[in-house]
């Protein structure tokens, strides 16, 4: 078919496209779906006869997630992390100030989150496979915005999980030995990051 | 300079009130900051800055470098609700940003 394995290219009239094997759909399916149970359900649907006008009211959670995934997909807005240009500013104010942004915001941020994981779920599902497995993943229209911030918070989640938290730390995991249990999620980082990085190329 | 003062309550702040955190004040503007992560690829983050803001290649490779050595740059300034809508957009695209007013 005459694409490099493993990067996404430019298809002639916009859009991009990827050739996948068997076991590279298998992952990215999972790692969305794992996605789509992280973020969890969205608010249920309204009652036939319930006031349309309350579902805009509905407020959201006015504490930062517990899990650390969580916390790094939906950050607090206000507070910088070393204090920049929040001197002479109450901590007390400042959480105040967090909380009442997250609870007007952070459904529609899931919400968004929810529906960029669905797009790699479909996209994928809708794929005919040959014999052995593989096929040519196209990309167009709204989907390849989709697709980056889809495999976007997917690498955020996977960092987040082994731990990434400074530039060269991550070097040290790129030379775990086989047989480190992390090892599996550190190739599917820096698989992600690779896609990630030629599905931009094609923007 | 140049700011017409319509609250005279300033001039006579004692010193004991200096002291108190500061509040909001209506007439400072307010700042985007997009603060660095290991984790958001250098053409990721730069894609954003255009992408969102309309930047240039240039103005927004020169902004992402600053978030990558500096540890934080300043995207973007306006109201407060201009500020929240910024740094509402970047979480969407996962970019770790706050906002806060600025007094430099």
């Amino acid at each position: 078919m005459g694409r490099s394995a493993g990067m996404f290219e430019s298809l002639k009239g916009g859009g991009a496209a990827i050739a996948l094997d068997e076991i590279e759909i298998s992952i990215l399916r999972s790692l969305a779906v794992q996605m789509l149970e992280l973020i969890g359900p969205g608010e249920p649907e309204p009652a036939e006869d319930a006031d349309p006008l309350a579902a805009l009211f509905t407020e959201g959670p006015s504490e930062p997630p517990s899990d650390p995934a969580l916390a790094r997909l939906f950050p607090d807005a206000y507070g910088s992390p070393d204090g920049t240009g929040d001197e002479g500013v109450d901590p007390v104010e400042l959480k105040a100030r967090a909380a009442e942004f997250r609870r007007y915001t952070e459904n529609d941020l899931r919400a968004r989150k929810r529906e960029d994981a669905l797009a790699l779920v479909r996209s994928l599902d809708a794929l005919t496979p040959a014999g052995d497995g593989a096929a040519v993943l196209e990309l167009t229209g709204e989907l390849p915005l989709r697709w980056l911030g889809g495999l976007n918070d997917l690498r955020l989640t996977l960092a987040a999980r082994l731990d990434i938290t400074e530039d060269d730390e991550s070097a040290a995991l790129f030379r775990l030995p086989d047989d480190d249990p992390r090892k599996p999620m550190v190739m599917a980082y820096l698989w992600l990051g690779g896609l990630q990085e030629s599905l931009i190329e094609t923007l | 300079m140049g700011r017409v003062s319509v609250a005279p309550i300033e001039i006579e702040r004692t010193e004991s009130a200096e002291e108190t955190f500061a509040v909001p004040e209506p007439d400072v503007p307010w700042v985007t900051l997009v603060h660095n992560d290991p984790v958001n690829l250098m053409s990721y983050v730069a894609y954003v800055f255009q992408a969102y803001f309309g930047y240039s290649k240039d103005v927004a490779h020169k902004l992402m470098l600053d978030v990558h050595h500096k540890g934080r740059a300043v995207v973007s300034s306006g109201t407060r609700e201009e500020m929240e809508r910024d740094v509402q957009a970047m979480h969407g695209y996962g970019l770790w940003a706050t906002l806060s007013q600025d007094r430099t």
